[in-house]
């Protein structure tokens, strides 16, 4: 495998230039950036439900998210880059979940998971604690449906959010796009 | 010594564990007062995940309700739809087939199994041990194939319904529940072998988180809690449903009452699940999968009550109806509020890292707690 096929096995932003016995990368800082840092999104371990056993089951031995680059996840906001919202968000949680993302360093990126984070799913009706959808307490970039989802369909949000991160959009330009599919 | 604690003076911390903390296994907040690294008092805030089941089972009808209590203990969902199946069924009179009884014995010993082995995994990483979680999930992903390929869910399966269960067995299911089997005797003396005989974590079990006999019956400890300090609690024995009263199986009994007897209650019931599996899988009758049900329900006015042994313990399901479509009034007794109110009691006097391990042998599911 020549130098040209590793860096596009590794989709890094940038040409080769040969330049006699060395070989030089042309590339942009922003890309470079955009380009690390999407490939290095450490969630925060907060779940408050049902769907935190599926995003367990993400970072467990079969689906393994480590493997595209969500590593490990923290249990401090200081250390996290997204927060995965894992689970129904009540009122009484709402200040706390608010809080936690207030503590995260920028930038940061939230992902809804599940039909009780999108939008209170089937606490949707008939309910007087629930919040009906976390996108009223903190912005979200992308959304996962399910109940819960899938660790797939997890996974497929998270690379949709790395996609959107490489792609150099800001964050107002994710949440306008968060419904249109990769 | 034990006079003086429990007030709070001088010199006294007051640490917030939670509601975000990984050591609580969701959203638990509790203010404990530490003298030192000595623990004085422990106070559960609830409430972080009240999603008002209760009030919202009063406007669904007897067919509905069901699917929010997957959501309930979503760690045992099978056993919750089973309890509200029972109730409905009891309060109707229907007569269960019997092949729809042996698939809801199976299906619950296989939730059951699932259930403790994310118990294992999660409490050994409150106390440092990494390993044990991927190995349980990759045994729990097993059960969740199983599962996903007969109820259509991983996890929240809404698969029994009043009269019975909701669909037809997969065609594979059998073989590949006796594979399972197979693995899963392996993969228990692995997990045995891994960490029950370790000496960090025997010393850091034994002799912590001591609960009397009749502390137990006192708070209501029930489960595999109740079990471990030598309290006959098994409600698969007790008071059999399905078809609980024709297999054979042991209750696991402990005497001393700390968190290793705890974590041995639990793993032995793993084989013990083994073993009534073993006893169904290849006896399940031909027959209906449901019996015959009206399509409106309505149960006939008066009060309900059905219990169900859990991963956790005793659930149980308290219906009022006044007749109508839609139960007036509905409870559910959870085993994790019970299992958490010892938690103060239990806790006192030791040191804070034996709170991380007498809070993981409690194997508490919160939104259980807060409904």
């Amino acid at each position: 495998m020549d130098v040209n096929d590793k860096i596009q096995a590794l989709d890094f932003p940038g040409e080769i230039h040969n330049a006699g016995s060395t070989n030089i990368v042309v590339s942009t800082l922003d890309d470079v950036i955009n380009w690390a840092r999407s490939n290095s999104l450490w969630p925060l371990s907060f779940a408050t439900s049902c769907c935190g056993i599926e995003f367990m089951h993400t970072a467990a031995a079969k689906y393994d998210f480590s493997r595209f680059g969500f590593e490990v996840a923290r249990a401090s906001p200081r250390q996290a880059d997204m927060i995965i919202i894992a689970g129904t968000i009540v009122n009484k949680m709402a200040p706390v979940l608010k809080r936690l993302y207030d503590q995260m360093a920028d930038p940061k990126y939230v992902v809804a998971m599940g039909a009780c984070a999108i939008s209170g799913g089937p606490f949707f009706y008939n309910t007087y604690s629930v919040v009906k959808g976390a996108d009223h307490v903190i912005p979200v970039d992308v959304y996962v449906p399910g109940c819960p989802p899938r660790p797939e369909a997890l996974l497929h949000g998270l690379i949709s959010l790395q996609g959107k991160i490489k792609a150099g959009l800001t964050r107002d330009q994710i949440r306008s796009s968060a419904f249109v599919s990769q | 010594m034990f006079e003086e604690i429990g007030t709070t003076e001088e010199g006294d911390l007051l640490i917030n564990v939670g509601p975000q903390h990984p050591a609580t296994h969701g959203v638990l907040h509790l203010v404990l007062t530490l003298n030192g690294e000595i623990i004085k008092k422990v106070e559960p805030h609830l409430g972080y995940i009240h999603r008002s089941i209760e009030k919202m089972c009063e406007s669904l009808s007897y067919r509905q309700f069901i699917y929010v209590t997957s959501r309930m203990d979503y760690l045992s969902a099978h056993i919750n739809n089973h309890a509200c199946a029972l109730i409905v069924e009891k309060g109707l009179n229907v007569e269960v087939p019997q092949r729809a009884q042996y698939i809801r014995v199976i299906m619950d010993e296989l939730t059951r199994i699932a259930s403790h082995e994310l118990w294992w995994s999660a409490m050994s990483m409150d106390l440092g041990a990494f390993t044990p979680y991927f190995l349980a999930f990759r045994e729990r992903e097993k059960i969740n194939e199983i599962m996903e390929e007969t109820c259509g869910a991983r996890l929240t399966m809404n698969y029994m319904v009043p009269g019975g269960v909701m669909a037809e067995l997969h065609p594979d299911f059998q073989k590949r529940v006796k594979a399972f089997i197979v693995d899963f005797k392996k993969t228990l003396h692995e997990y045995q072998e891994l960490i029950t005989g370790n000496i960090i974590f025997q010393n850091r079990m034994k002799g912590v988180g001591y609960i009397s006999k009749e502390d137990a019956i006192s708070y209501g400890c029930t489960g595999p809690v109740a079990r471990a300090s030598g309290l006959k609690s098994d409600i698969r024995k007790i008071a059999p449903y399905d078809v609980y009263d024709k297999i054979e199986f042991d209750e696991i009994l402990e005497t001393d009452g700390d968190c290793f007897a705890r974590y041995q209650v639990r793993i032995n019931e793993m084989s013990q699940s083994i073993r009534i599996i073993e006893q169904l899988i290849d006896n399940i009758p031909e027959g209906d999968f449901q019996a015959k049900t009206k399509a409106v329900l309505k149960l006939p006015k008066g009060e309900f009550y059905q219990r169900v042994e859990t991963a956790r313990g005793e659930l149980g399901v308290y219906i009022v109806s006044e007749g109508a479509a839609q139960p007036y009034r509905i409870k559910f007794r959870s085993p994790g509020f019970s299992n958490l109110s010892v938690l103060d009691h239990m806790v006192r006097g030791y040191k804070i890292g034996d709170f991380i391990a007498a809070m993981g042998t409690l194997d508490l599911v919160i939104p259980d707690i807060d409904r």
